[in-house]
């Protein structure tokens, strides 16, 4: 169906998409033929994470378009790359910079901002930047190529993020505020001190107070150095300004729209501009004499604006009466939060504050007079906290007798003083990215029996977004729980009235060395495949001795107790260590003469090694003696444990490798190779950004950069893929191995039995605010004991497989019958594709009838 | 579990009378046959003995020397492999779980704990002067 009404949006940024997807979804494209203009040659893309392209992620990778062909799909004509030149508000009409012409029904402005660069001598200088587009940030990388330092004109939050940008490129950066603190539209002198310590110790220098008054350019026309007031200079190569923001606002300006003293073009709390046929939403926009400069308000008014061109009910339509622009974010790895009336601007208001300079804490809260509702507060370097004060302050929750409690940090023993979420009102937004309330997180735990986190993150979606209500919706669990009276069982089994957590720190406590010392002191019976295995990987990850000694040896799961994969028809697998999937020739062929002497078929795993299928339990002693004499070890395979660290071949080969990949996989999978853990644990590195290790699918993987290591932690490949966190940029290998041995030891002590560190991480209240806290925060004061365990596991390593054929009580356990050296007759291979397989049941069923029948 | 993983059936091998009617007393008329020294298995553990062409687990419960002996055949895998399983108690009943799909068996009837309709079949078992005996054959 064509229609004959016109609907043009000018501008493809975020809100401009965000309005022309709410229109798809509302079904209005057939009510309206949809034009928009796009001056960037790329559609809509995610600014948010625009510094995300400095960590390898193309352009491709922000795009908002939820399938490329959302546009065509949707019938919607976009003109790519075109600019928007002139409106002709008599004739209702849009005219374009390439010459398109077209009538207009109704119009909506969707041209956002510009940075706004200081009128300052020299700002013209070659090396100078503005930080907004792609395009932008591929004229800096271009250009830092030959630089050593940058600087950033601006401490708000966009500067701050760009000076993060300019030390991933590897700059030596630094930040020019006018202003006497950081941020300072969102937090006040005490946050901005503590601000500043942490950004300064993350080597970025902060020069406060600076105006700066002129940009001196070398011969080329190139930035030399700046001048400040205060007659200052500061040498540099490259200058980004991120000065704050102005509406691009000359299109309505020049179409005579009523426009705001200092630009922005006016709307009403329908978002229609002067010209009622004419729209505008984001950051073109002024709201009662304010801009918002954040993506959330813009969004909102993208629906505002729908509503009033779909001709919705007024009774159903949404307003924009102004935003609540609270904040949580992360600047650098530091926690920044800000909301309400963070300055304590109400009058009769009253402050409490708590500072801490050693942990670079710094909390806030503003009170009402009568100091029973919170009003607003800042939280720096901790801002866990955030989800639950800021709901308070939305539902003038009314406050316990003592308010400081609820930013005090809590004594050694002592219980978190706080306020549970049954103060809540069930209306109260926990998740605002998915606009889920705390009524609906109830509903779904009582209708759909909800025991844990993860059944709320898929009933609702509370907890999928940027995650940090996780925590709030984990309260809000226990307490419902609590309320409809259900325990939740955490027992390992019927055996331990205890969590693996519990029994791994019992097993520290008291140290105990064996299972049957741990049952008869704290569980009861006999054990089964749950506990055994389970305390049996315990012992190993916490003593580290040979998982067959006699007390170990009955606890091992299948493949654990013959250092071996079993397979369907009984026979194993052997896998040897193969450091990184780096192997020479000799060894290559090592592995063909063993493979063909017992006739094992040979396959390439996916972790760069090779598996020899197909032994019988008795032969693998013998194979094993082979292997090891030609310089092979256990690969643990068959543990849950360490395996492999996969590798690309990084610099030493490959043209685009900015790091040796590969000798660090080596190193780091010598360094934990047969660390027994509460599931296997998969790692790899890769030599660059390309990312042909595939490191974002690992528990932990590694990613080089020009300036060290990116660690990503907690992916997951296989039945539920997950990708990697960055957890910490830019590291040295011996910082790489200490984050990581904490990490590593952290996961072992706290996780179940068989989690791998994806579903981990996935329940961990707090998510990687806090795990990045406990492990490069040290914020529970156990990073020293994590590391000493870890060094403990190093130091004693030994290879399994070289110590169980050297000692006979062990070498006795690898034989088919206890009575007789004959082979087991019901073991029947065939071959195909010139390798032996086990034979299937329809091949040898006669075979096995007269084995079981005699 | 593989997708091929074949169905357990009631009766696993219904070729002769050594199915779920092969009981200790079943085989009354066999003979006691030596297998190994106590000491040769492992408190907690199990080990296979060949008896006759029949794969026979033997699982010592304990550190003492409570025994007992079922068939090495796990119904579930049809592989020869009980006698590798971890041996425990459900219930205060002693069981062998096994290595390949982890049903649990009586180790004093041969019933599978997670699948009633499965038996295996058991054998006596016993000490004489420290030497493990089954009675089998017959």
């Amino acid at each position: 169906m064509i229609s004959s009404k016109n609907l043009v949006v000018i501008g493809n940024g975020m809100v401009g998409h965000k309005f022309l997807e709410n229109l798809v979804e509302a079904g209005l494209t057939g009510t309206w033929n949809v034009i928009t203009f796009c001056e960037e040659p790329r559609h809509a893309y995610d600014r948010v994470y625009l510094s995300s392209f400095f960590n390898g992620k193309s352009a491709a990778d922000l795009t908002l378009l939820s399938r490329p062909d959302f546009y065509h799909e949707s019938g919607i004509t976009v003109h790519l790359g075109d600019k928007a030149v002139a409106i002709d508000r008599e004739a209702r009409t849009v005219t374009s910079a390439k010459g398109v012409h077209i009538p207009y029904d109704q119009l909506v402005l969707a041209t956002g901002s510009y940075p706004f660069v200081p009128p300052i001598k020299g700002n013209d200088a070659k090396g100078c930047f503005v930080y907004r587009t792609i395009e932008d940030l591929e004229a800096m990388q271009a250009w830092a190529k030959g630089c050593k330092t940058g600087v950033v004109v601006g401490g708000g939050l966009l500067g701050l993020e760009c000076a993060s940008a300019l030390r991933h490129m590897g700059l030596e950066a630094s930040v020019v505020q006018a202003a006497s603190r950081l941020m300072n539209m969102q937090i006040d002198d005490g946050g901005g001190a503590v601000l500043r310590d942490k950004i300064e110790s993350l080597g970025v220098k902060v020069l406060l107070a600076k105006d700066t008054v002129e940009i001196v350019k070398g011969t080329e026309g190139q930035v030399e150095r700046m001048r400040f007031a205060d007659r200052a200079e500061l040498q540099t190569d490259m200058i980004v300004f991120s000065a704050g923001i102005r509406p691009r606002d000359e299109l309505p300006r020049s179409a005579g729209l009523v426009m705001g003293e200092r630009g922005g073009v006016v709307i009403d709390d329908q978002c229609r501009t002067s010209d009622p046929a004419i729209y505008a939403i984001g950051e073109v926009a002024l709201h009662r004499n304010r801009i918002y400069g954040l993506v959330a308000p813009g969004y909102h008014m993208a629906k505002v604006a729908l509503d009033a061109i779909a001709g919705t009910p007024a009774e159903r339509a949404m307003t924009f009466t102004g935003f609540d622009m609270s904040t949580k974010l992360k600047l650098m790895g530091v926690d920044v939060g800000s909301f309400g009336d963070a300055f304590g601007a109400t009058p009769g208001s009253h402050v409490v504050s708590y500072t801490d300079s050693q942990h670079q804490v710094y909390k806030k809260l503003v009170l009402s007079p009568d100091r029973k509702a919170l009003l607003g507060g800042i939280l720096i370097g901790d801002a866990s906290a955030y989800g639950a004060l800021h709901q308070f302050m939305l539902n003038k929750v009314a406050l316990p007798p003592a308010p400081e409690d609820l930013i005090l940090p809590v004594r050694e023993g002592g219980k978190p003083v706080g306020m549970g979420p049954e103060h809540l009102p069930d209306a109260a937004t926990i998740c605002s990215c998915h606009n889920v309330t705390k009524g609906v997180i109830c509903a779904a735990i009582a209708d759909s029996k909800l025991v844990d986190v993860p059944g709320i993150k898929a009933c609702t979606k509370a907890g999928t977004g940027c995650g940090s209500c996780v925590s709030l919706c984990k309260d809000i669990l226990k307490s419902e729980l609590k309320k409809a009276g259900i325990t939740v069982s955490n027992h390992l089994c019927e055996h331990f009235p205890h969590s693996r957590q519990e029994l791994a720190s019992l097993v520290r406590l008291h140290q105990l060395r064996s299972f049957d010392a741990l049952i008869a002191r704290h569980g009861s019976g006999r054990g089964c495949e749950i506990c055994k295995p389970t305390v049996a990987s315990i012992m190993a990850s916490t003593w580290n001795e040979h998982i067959l000694e006699r007390a170990h040896a009955p606890l091992q799961d299948t493949n654990d107790r013959f250092l071996a994969n079993i397979q369907r028809d009984g026979t194993y697998s052997v896998v040897p260590r193969v450091a990184g999937g780096e192997l020479t020739p000799d060894q290559l062929i090592a592995l063909g003469v063993v493979a063909k002497k017992y006739n094992l078929y040979s396959k390439i795993t996916g972790g760069q090694r090779v598996d020899l299928f197909g032994a019988r339990v008795e032969q693998l002693p013998a194979i094993w003696g082979e292997l090891i004499a030609a310089g092979f070890e256990s690969g643990h395979a068959y543990g849950k444990a360490l395996r492999t660290v996969k590798s690309c071949v990084g610099s030493t080969w490959c043209r685009y490798g900015v790091q040796d990949s590969v000798g660090l996989a080596i190193q780091v999978e010598n360094r934990y190779k047969g660390l027994r853990s509460p599931h296997k644990l998969k790692s790899a590195v890769s030599g660059c950004a390309r990312e042909c290790a595939e490191a974002q699918s690992k528990d932990f993987g590694i990613i080089a950069t020009e300036n060290g290591y990116n660690l990503y932690v907690c992916g997951n490949g296989g039945m539920k893929p997950q990708h990697a966190l960055l957890f910490a940029a830019d590291l040295t290998p011996a910082r790489l191995l200490q984050i990581l041995d904490r990490f590593l030891m952290f996961y072992i002590r706290t996780a179940d039995r068989l989690e791998r560190t994806a579903s981990w991480f996935n329940k961990l209240e707090g998510g990687l605010d806090y795990l990045k806290a406990v492990i490069l925060d040290d914020s529970l004061g156990i990073c020293a004991a994590l590391e000493a365990e870890m060094e403990h596991v190093v130091a004693t390593y030994q290879d399994e497989w070289k110590t169980a054929i050297s000692q006979p009580d062990k070498l006795k356990q690898f034989r088919a019958f206890v009575n007789s050296d004959l082979p087991d007759p019901s073991i029947v291979m065939v071959a195909e594709r010139g390798q032996p397989r086990p034979a299937f049941w329809d091949e040898k069923r006669e075979h096995m009838a007269a084995l079981l029948g005699s | 579990m593989p997708a091929d993983h074949p169905p357990a059936r009631e009766n696993p091998m219904n070729t002769d009378g050594a199915s779920a009617t092969s009981t200790a007393t079943a085989l009354a008329e066999g003979v006691w046959t030596p297998v190994c020294a106590l000491a040769d298995i492992v408190p907690d553990t199990g080990v296979c003995a060949l008896i006759g062409g029949r794969q026979i687990a033997i699982v010592r419960v304990g550190q003492g020397d409570t025994l007992y002996a079922i068939s090495n055949y796990d119904p579930f895998s049809r592989a020869m492999v009980l006698a590798r399983g971890i041996v425990g108690d459900r219930g205060g009943i002693p069981k062998i779980t096994s290595p390949i799909y982890k049903q649990g068996f009586d180790l004093r009837s041969g019933q599978c704990l997670d699948e009633p309709s499965i038996v295996i079949p058991v054998y006596a078992v016993r000490l004489q002067a420290g030497m493990v005996e089954v009675l089998a054959g017959g």
